[in-house]
């Protein structure tokens, strides 16, 4: 083993607890939401406990300090993305990352490099999480702009044969996720970045489940904007990023408005702060952003790098014992290259809600249904399945329960 | 093992074996019912006959959602409007009590099984997936 998961266990609290009949907490649901180390917990805690006080407003002393915990936070998410402090902007999700994009965009007057009518194009793919495909697909219907989308292939990759007449001289925008949440799949991001750069469009990066469980560097990817969210992260729910070029941001008109976000204010008028306040209309997340500070810090002392490859391992595992239970069909691809450690599959003749209540049973906990990718399951010709999504906290013998779980439920149900 | 309570043996048989699924030719009236967490999906047909409720369903789905439409649909077929909505909503006052209740056997004969349901919120929709589906087709059917 890369990483010493007993350690690593200790670590989350949540390892202490059972679930049902006194069943060890088994969780390969990461893909929805991380577990949180005490370091997190304690920071957001902490927060409240000590520094409390609305940042960027007032002098006294706890504004301050909850301004500098604030700013402490941001900078290191720029550090762990390769980015500058100034083109973080924090959001209460990823999804609000998203739209605030879409929403911008779409507010873009003509003669702004965002500006879109019916002459544009966005490009999206068949397997974008609804956070990445609503907003781009609603956008398209306000402004007039046509939507286009890559397909995916039967062994679960993006197909890019057509890439020159999918990304046209008339696409804007490129929204495009890393890793897809059912499949696992990595996108090859280098010839879509060129081929949108090459006919000026930006690329919207939907890393939610890239940088959680690996080094994500927005310089080397040559992406314009990306956006993951800190739950999936081990970090608090509520607070999500949104990076963009400096440059693209100040261009980029604001999306909510209100207190701190303005530069001056009239009755009948308003200018903006710079980027990245702009953007952060209210009083922020504070204790949220500093909890995810905190488990960038954690993520960053384990190691990236570790982290992937030991979530390679555990998927490795899984997919060989899949493939050895007769009935399993796994979705996505089943080669290791450019894949994530998320697998969805079927089991045949038990539904996937029948499939988890039975591993629930056992102290299992997956997701199933379409997991917010519904045109990607009808793709499929599926209406749900079973996924699991491994992280640092989980082991061989958590792969081996899922494995026998699924023996079980084939026997239960009389599948077989 | 606790899971039982909650797959009683005829609720599998009903999933296995479902009745009256596979749609009639016509109806007075058709509805389509999606559980948007899952997916899961109905469409149910009914027709007034003299009075009397003509069923016919089809769907994809879990086993509580598919065997409790089943159960629903062989309830309620051949009963009145008068007579199926007592049982229709001695159903939905069973899936709201959260396991305090047994089900009244006189009222929802083999239905009473999905009594365990109602222990695990996250299948309660699976349960009512039919039975929404023919409480909507109802008030459309009485409205022809």
């Amino acid at each position: 083993m890369v990483l010493d998961v007993a350690q690593i266990r200790e670590d989350f609290p949540i390892f202490q607890r059972t679930i049902r009949e006194n069943m060890r907490l088994i969780y390969l649901d990461s893909g929805a939401t991380s577990q949180k180390p005490n370091s997190v917990i304690d920071a957001e805690m902490n927060f409240y406990r000590r520094k409390n006080a609305a940042a960027h407003r007032g002098v006294h002393q706890l504004a301050e300090e909850a301004t500098d915990v604030y700013e402490e936070a941001r900078s290191i998410v720029a550090k762990f993305l390769g980015a500058d402090s100034d083109e973080i902007i924090f959001t209460k999700s990823a999804t609000e990352s998203l739209n605030l994009l879409a929403y911008s965009f779409g507010s873009a007057e003509p003669g702004n490099r965002f500006h879109l009518n019916v002459n544009d194009r966005i490009v999206v793919t068949e397997m974008e999480h609804h956070a990445n495909l609503i907003p781009w697909q609603q956008l398209s219907k306000r402004t007039g702009a046509e939507l286009s989308w890559f397909s995916v292939d039967d062994s679960g990759r993006l197909d890019l044969s057509n890439i020159d007449s999918v990304i046209n001289a008339q696409t804007k925008i490129v929204a495009i996720t890393h890793q897809s949440n059912v499949l696992g799949t990595i996108n090859p991001l280098g010839a879509i970045v060129a081929r949108a750069h090459e006919v000026g469009a930006v690329v919207i990066l939907d890393a939610c489940q890239s940088v959680p469980h690996m080094k994500v560097d927005v310089d080397s990817l040559g992406i314009d904007f990306l956006a993951f969210s800190g739950h999936k992260s081990l970090g608090p729910t509520g607070v999500g990023i949104l990076w963009g070029h400096a440059e693209l941001l100040a261009e980029l008109p604001p999306f909510l408005f209100g207190g701190s976000m303005i530069e001056s204010v009239t009755m009948t008028d308003a200018t903006w702060a710079p980027a990245p306040r702009k953007f952060e209309a209210g009083v922020p997340n504070m204790a949220q952003a500093v909890g995810l500070g905190a488990a960038l810090e954690y993520l960053t002392n384990v190691g990236l790098e570790n982290i992937h490859e030991h979530e390679i391992l555990l998927t490795a595992r899984l997919i060989k014992g899949l493939q050895q239970i007769p009935d399993v069909s796994i979705f996505g691809p089943t080669d290791l290259e450019m894949r994530g450690g998320v697998v969805a599959f079927a089991v045949k003749n038990i539904h996937p809600h029948d499939v988890g209540q039975f591993l629930d049973n056992q102290g299992i906990a997956v997701r199933t249904g379409h997991h917010c990718a519904w045109p990607l399951n009808r793709k499929l010709g599926v209406t749900a399945t079973t996924r699991a999504s491994i992280y640092l906290y989980n082991d061989e013998a958590d792969i081996d329960a899922l494995i026998e779980g699924v023996l079980g439920a084939q026997e239960y149900f009389g599948s077989r | 093992m606790k899971l039982d309570n909650l797959y009683q043996e005829v609720i599998l048989d009903h999933y296995k074996r479902p009745e009256h699924k596979g749609l009639s030719a016509k109806s007075d009236v058709q509805v389509h019912h999606i559980n948007p967490s899952c997916g899961d999906e109905i469409t149910l047909h009914l027709s007034l006959n003299d009075g009397a409720l003509e069923i016919s369903w089809d769907g994809v789905g879990c086993s509580i959602s598919m065997a409790s439409a089943s159960m629903m649909a062989g309830l309620l077929h051949g009963k009145t409007v008068e007579e199926a909505t007592p049982i229709v909503e001695s159903f939905l006052s069973l899936m709201q009590s959260k396991g305090t209740q047994a089900g009244d056997e006189m009222i929802l004969e083999d239905a009473v099984a999905f009594a365990g349901v109602s222990k695990y919120p996250a299948r309660i929709k699976c349960a009512l997936l039919g039975w929404m589906a023919f409480k909507d087709a109802a008030v459309q059917v009485q409205g022809k």
